[in-house]
């Protein structure tokens, strides 16, 4: 098991009955038992999406202009989906998809 | 286990590019840097300075509007205008204007966030309402004509809404936080519908420089993404514009594949020559509210009537044809010689 917590912001809370910050426990995945932003991702889309999830995702990745910070930290510097994720990890999706 | 005791950390080892000190924390998509936060914030600011520099954005001792809605554009327009006045001495007089639409639970969320910008940086704050200046809400306009049209409403609205805000704040000059992805938007779409007026002058980083209130967006080459990455808000709950939705997520798919392609749209709108006989519409003022208007009555007139008429559909769809026999009956003083040629459409490159 392993803790981990969201914030969903810039409108993507009302995707999930405007909960934005989650703490969650997901399990580690594979042999390896790790635990990549890919498979978060699905397990968001699954767990927490509560409508309209095409708003969050496309294709097996986010939507693009759907922000993504892991510990504050861009995840394009981490690999994107194949960022590998810790313990008390703190995942941020934020989207830009509306006025501002 | 000790290791997981510490605070989370950064994921992707590198070292900032421009500090080489600090690890990276961001990928700046306008040239692909990696760098970490403080320096970012120092990038962010210098850029927005330089391009207020370069493009002579303003003079000493002039007032200044800052249009505020709450969102996150605005809310660091404010921080950095605010913040690079004082420390390059611009000499301006700021102040933050906002715009009520009437949207329960929409706007009372975010004019509760410019009223914390109005404290934080102590700029004094007005608050025009539509029911003040039109006597509907959106909320009531919603109720009669349902979600379809309602954003040609509230758009032509609050262009006007905000102009005769300034007018009340007797300002010399009122600032948007239009980012680098709404212009490159604002282009792509502008050429989808063949609206070369429009075309010719989205692109200019100051707008209305011959009208009452020239309006200019410091913001013209900053990247979406860097704005947004620190900020909070909240989403219109009415059905945001769908022709303008596939277009940003249409850039937004650019974005992802090749970063420049943003400001290269934005090149393109800039350098584009519109054909010398292409029909431009004449900028004259509304008979009924005296706003710029290249029609008899301005878009909000029309659209007002409609409403209080009972009519609401009225203004809603094209009448481009009907409009140009309108400009001839009018006879054009102040336009360009060659008025009677083909309709918009035709661009030289």
């Amino acid at each position: 098991m392993a803790d981990r917590s969201f914030a969903s912001c810039g409108g993507l809370e009302l995707l999930c009955d405007s909960v934005k910050i989650h703490d969650v426990n997901v399990e580690q995945q594979g042999e390896e038992k790790k635990l990549t932003m890919k498979y978060l991702l699905s397990w968001v889309r699954t767990n927490l999406i509560k409508e309209r999830p095409e708003m969050f995702m496309k294709g097996e990745t986010v939507r693009p202009g759907v922000l993504v910070l892991v510990n504050d930290c861009d995840w394009e510097l981490s690999g994107q989906l194949e960022t590998v994720l810790e313990e008390k990890d703190v995942v941020v999706f934020i989207s830009t998809l509306h006025g501002g | 286990m000790a290791s997981v005791e510490t605070a989370a950390k950064p994921r992707g080892g590198r070292f900032c590019t421009v500090c080489n000190d600090r690890r990276a924390a961001l990928k700046r998509p306008k040239t692909l840097e990696q760098i970490c936060k403080e320096c970012f914030y120092a990038v962010f600011e210098d850029e927005i300075h330089r391009v207020i520099v370069d493009n002579h954005l303003f003079k000493r001792g002039e007032r200044v509007a800052i249009g505020a809605s709450g969102g996150k554009d605005s809310t660091v327009l404010a921080y950095v205008m605010s913040e690079l006045n004082r420390r390059h001495d611009y000499g301006l007089d700021l102040f933050l204007l906002s715009v009520d639409e009437g949207i329960t639970g929409y706007r009372d969320d975010s004019l509760e966030t410019v009223k914390r910008n109005e404290i934080q940086y102590g700029l004094p704050l007005k608050v025009v309402s539509y029911k003040d200046l039109y006597g509907w809400t959106m909320d009531e306009i919603v109720k009669l004509i349902g979600l379809k049209n309602n954003c040609t409403f509230c758009g032509v609205f609050r262009r006007q809404a905000l102009d005769r805000g300034a007018a009340l704040l007797k300002v010399d000059k009122l600032v948007t936080g239009h980012n680098a992805d709404d212009i490159a938007e604002t282009v792509l779409l502008n050429i989808l519908r063949g609206d070369i007026a429009r075309l010719s002058r989205c692109t200019s980083i100051i707008t209305g420089e011959d009208g009452p209130i020239p309006r200019c967006k410091p913001f013209k080459y900053t990247y979406e993404k860097e704005i947004r990455l620190d900020y909070f808000s909240t989403e219109c709950i009415y059905s945001p514009n769908a022709y303008r939705g596939f277009a940003r997520e249409f850039i937004k798919d650019l974005e992802r594949i090749r970063p420049r392609a943003i400001l290269d749209i934005i090149t393109s709108g800039e350098d584009f020559r519109i054909a010398t006989y292409t029909k431009m519409p004449e900028q004259g003022n509304c008979e009924r509210c005296g706003y710029i208007s290249s029609q008899k009555w301005c878009k909000a007139c029309v659209l007002l009537d409609g409403l209080n008429r009972g009519l609401p559909k009225m203004g809603i769809s094209r009448t481009r044809g009907l409009d140009n026999e309108r400009n001839q009956d009018t006879g054009g003083t102040n336009g360009t010689k060659n008025l009677q040629s083909k309709q918009c459409g035709s661009l030289d490159f």
